[in-house]
């Protein structure tokens, strides 16, 4: 049952989406009856599923609300901006009420009840309230090819505290071949209560057809009983898959085998009118999963759209058995053992290679051959585990409408928010940590970014705002974009308020993106008055923080009265990096090739010292601070020579350019991160750690940390370089 | 965890031995994954010097903390026959550079006898007990401490 349950709650999660980007559609314009379809079937689906599971509230909302959509679907409610602005919030409830109902929490009605209060009212039409449709399972009939099942609805009669059960009960063969009998489950079942059983015998073939084995009879049993249902059900625990069985108490049904094949279709989106449409559409929903908004379940219902509400859906058992996605739930862990084993596969074959190399085997000979050819199996492998984590960025984009759409409300604002590219794939670890700093800039958008309505239009703009979010994949490395059409940064108020907080000398020489970036200082803030929603630039140094643990970096741009942009580049995945090796001290190191601008051979008259123990590299005429990786290690006491090593110049997130100094470059190659701290614990300056061919660990660098940690990062620094990248 | 262990299986409780310089310890065997021979550590930066470095244990970066020096008996040269007891401590697995396995043991609760009350910050670190077997000295090692604090923090 906890199963059942938990694949519910996953399915409302797809359905909570499905309905999302339709009403958003149907905001846009989209008043299609595919659209307002594919919306008031992930409603209904919802609301079948939490009937049988018995979640009053969530039915009990779902249902205004799909009342609500039936009006615009039967044509009796054309959206109007308004009502799209209520159904939108509507939408956040029932995601509110499935979230709690997953926790088993209840949620208080009155945080909700202007809302439901709204979605009601669009159904009162010329003040009358339309006739309700009962709350309760429609009738379903399942055709397993075995003996009909059907379930009807209850009467209203039954009293206070005894309930009254509807049971079906079709024993199988296998009943009997149990040395099972019916009659005694019936005689257990008479002891709870009052019974009326009626046998149907209709399924009894002619006498010289009947085959000996076989089960004909089935039962439909009408019992008044102040037991609770799991006393009912317990009764028929030793015939449990031994008999098709439904019990339906005032006319709430119970969960019965019969019912998850249809509750589980009904989930999957495949179940209203279930035409043989829905399989024969589906196979062009996983070619363009980006269409999804029309797509998954709006082909299914094309033609048989205008099924009216009370009709019964009827779930096809057929359909239900072949799902109609071709993709499968996998736990997570699993993929993650998978990606981990890939990994040591990786390693291994490295070892191997390097193995034939101190063999010395010919280069055409059949080993070497072979290994080629294992090699480049191993890497076709990785990258297509690497793709079973990778995961649209469309669900992240959707729950910052949400956010989009509370900030406007609190601030009295009008915002819309515009996504692109929300197919953009990225593995699901990275999404994930995505999630709060995107929040987090986003809300700031809305609350600094936009101007209030008035001011916008005074400043000769429309009085709505947008909010653009667009995620693309360039270079290996997935870029998110979010940009306002505001008012732009005020470098005035910026300027002056880091003055004030002495984080820049009064008259100091700051081009416009110098003070942009300023917004990344800690401890930063613009805000006049802290709202209760944030403060642009307090926490921003934070969100740069969580993108720089990701591997990424952010930039800021902005252009006063046209609004600003920040930027985010993303690597792909935070299992594998492609780093160079490098030689320091006798270790191998493995630097992020992210960082990397260029490597240089440093002649010694391009070192430069400054103060007591600082050495400065003088790189195109600009001097840039000089990292011996082995002392600043603590791996050697005394810096090398810079004649006798290479630079590398870095480029840390916040912009900052630094030149490492490491002995030697050995190559460039794919790692596979390692944890350090699963069994140590965090190394300042090292961000984790490989494996290397030859079975040995390699530290992977932290730039950022290295050069942090040897260079104060000062404000001059940071704004010298900032405009860098 | 090893102290609830102990706790819970009085009776009998079996030890692995192993010397490190010329003292003898034990370890509950429960907390023990494996052993196996010494190779080459790649040292981590900024480490306290009993900690050798981390080496691959089959694709999981395992810390080697030298036992000696963490006891302040002095550093030890590790051979090709230094031993590597992989533990669990806690959530983490460590290995423990040790000179040598001696033994197996095999003993009860009532036979653990109070660390003898010695000024050493090693005994009272690290030493919960004693055992006299054949008219050796063998210290019971508590493990929760091995680690240097910071990183056990940041874990």
């Amino acid at each position: 049952m906890a199963a059942i349950r938990q694949t519910f709650f996953q399915e409302c999660e797809e359905q909570l989406s499905e309905m999302e980007i339709g009403l958003l559609a149907m905001d846009e314009g989209s008043t299609d009856s595919e659209t307002v379809n594919a919306v008031f079937r992930a409603v209904h689906s919802i609301k079948g599923g939490a009937g049988a599971f018995k979640l009053t509230q969530l039915v009990q909302f779902a249902h205004t609300f799909e009342t609500a959509l039936d009006f615009v679907r039967s044509g009796k409610l054309t959206p109007t901006p308004e009502m799209m602005k209520i159904m939108l919030r509507a939408a956040d409830v029932l995601a509110d009420l499935v979230e709690a109902s997953r926790d088993g929490r209840e949620i208080n009605e009155t945080s909700y009840e202007t809302v439901a209060a709204d979605i009601k009212s669009l159904t009162l039409v010329n003040g009358e309230e339309e006739v309700e449709e009962p709350i309760d399972f429609q009738p379903t009939v399942i055709d397993f090819g075995l003996p009909e099942i059907s379930i009807e609805p209850a009467s209203e009669e039954a009293g206070a505290s005894s309930h009254e059960y509807r049971i079906n009960f079709t024993p199988r063969p296998e009943l009997y071949a149990n040395a099972n009998e019916t009659a005694l489950v019936l005689r257990e079942l008479n002891r709870l209560g009052v019974m009326e059983a009626a046998c149907d015998v209709s399924a009894l073939p002619n006498l010289e057809n009947i085959d000996s084995n076989g089960a004909y009879f089935s039962w439909s049993i009408r019992l008044t009983s102040e037991r609770d249902i799991a006393e009912v059900r317990e009764v028929f625990e030793f015939v449990e898959g031994e008999a098709d069985l439904s019990i339906e108490s005032d006319g709430q049904p119970e969960v019965s085998d019969a019912d998850i094949a249809a509750l589980l279709a009904m989930a999957l989106g495949s179940s209203p009118a279930a035409e043989p449409m829905v399989t024969s559409e589906s196979p062009a929903d996983t070619h363009e999963p980006e269409t999804a908004a029309a797509a998954a379940p709006a082909s299914a219902e094309a033609p048989s759209a205008l099924t009216p509400v009370g009709e019964a859906p009827k779930p096809d058992a057929k359909a239900a058995a072949i799902p109609s996605q071709t993709t499968i739930r996998v736990e997570f862990d699993r993929v993650d053992r998978l990606i981990n084993l890939v990994g040591e596969l990786v390693i291994n074959q490295a070892m191997l290679s390097q193995r034939v190399i101190e063999a010395n085997f010919a280069g055409s000979s059949s080993v070497v051959i072979g290994l080629e050819e294992l090699e480049q199996l191993t890497r076709e492998i990785q990258e297509s585990v690497m793709a079973i984590r990778a995961q649209p960025v469309k669900p992240l984009f959707q729950r910052m409408s949400r956010i989009v759409r509370e900030v406007a409300d609190a601030t009295g604002k009008e915002v819309r928010l515009k996504t692109d590219g929300e197919a953009t794939e990225v593995d699901k670890t990275v999404v994930e940590r995505l999630a709060e700093p995107l929040t987090h800039m986003i809300r700031n958008a809305v609350d600094h970014g936009i101007e209030s309505p008035e001011a916008r239009l005074a400043a000769g703009k429309p009085a709505e705002g947008v909010v653009r979010l667009t995620a693309a994949h360039r270079s290996g490395r997935i870029v998110i974009e979010i940009s306002d059409d505001g008012a732009g940064i005020n470098r005035h108020k910026v300027r002056a308020s880091a003055v004030k907080k002495g984080l820049i000398a009064a008259d100091a020489q700051l081009s416009d993106s110098d003070i942009d970036n300023l917004l990344f200082l800690p401890g930063f803030s613009t805000a006049s008055t802290i709202s209760n929603i944030s403060g642009r630039g307090v926490g921003m140094d934070v969100v740069k923080r969580s993108i720089q643990a990701l591997g990424g970096r952010i930039s800021i741009s902005s252009r006063p009265g046209q609004g600003s942009t920040f930027s985010m580049s993303l690597p792909l995945t935070l299992a594998v990096l492609d780093g160079m090796a490098v030689s320091v001290a006798g270790q191998t190191l493995v630097v992020p090739l992210t960082a990397i601008v260029e490597t240089l051979k440093p002649k010694s008259a391009d070192i430069h010292a400054l103060g007591a123990e600082g050495r400065v590299m003088a790189i195109r005429d600009t001097f840039v601070p000089l990292i011996d990786v082995g002392t600043q290690l603590g791996f050697r006491d005394t810096a090398t020579q810079p004649e006798s090593s290479v630079a590398i110049l870095v480029e840390t997130g916040g912009g900052a350019r630094n030149a490492l100094l490491v002995d030697s470059i050995q190559d460039q190659r794919q790692v596979v991160i390692k944890s350090l701290e699963a069994n140590y614990g965090t190394v300042a300056g090292i961000a984790a750690a490989t494996i290397l061919g030859d079975g040995r660990v390699a530290l992977i660098l932290d730039v950022d940390a290295l050069v942090a940690g040897s260079f104060e990062e000062s404000l001059s620094g940071e704004l010298r370089y900032g405009t860098g990248g | 965890m090893q102290e609830n262990e102990l706790a819970a299986n009085a009776a009998n409780n079996e030890f692995v031995a192993f010397r490190v310089g010329a003292q003898e310890f034990c370890i509950d065997i429960m907390c023990v994954r494996e052993i196996r021979g010494w190779t080459p550590a790649t040292p981590l930066p900024h480490a306290p010097a009993y900690v050798r470095g981390v080496i691959n244990l089959r694709g999981a970066v395992l810390p080697i903390v030298d036992l000696a020096m963490r006891f302040g008996l002095g550093l030890t040269e590790p051979t090709p026959r230094s031993v590597i007891i992989v533990v669990h401590i806690h959530q983490q697995i460590v290995g423990l550079l040790v000179d040598a396995v001696s033994d197996i043991l095999t003993s009860s609760e009532a036979s653990m006898q109070p660390t003898p009350d010695i000024a050493s910050d090693m005994a009272k670190t690290f030493v919960k007990g004693v055992y006299a077997v054949d008219g050796r000295m063998i210290s019971i090692v508590t493990l929760d401490s091995v680690l240097p604090i910071s990183a056990k923090a940041a874990a």
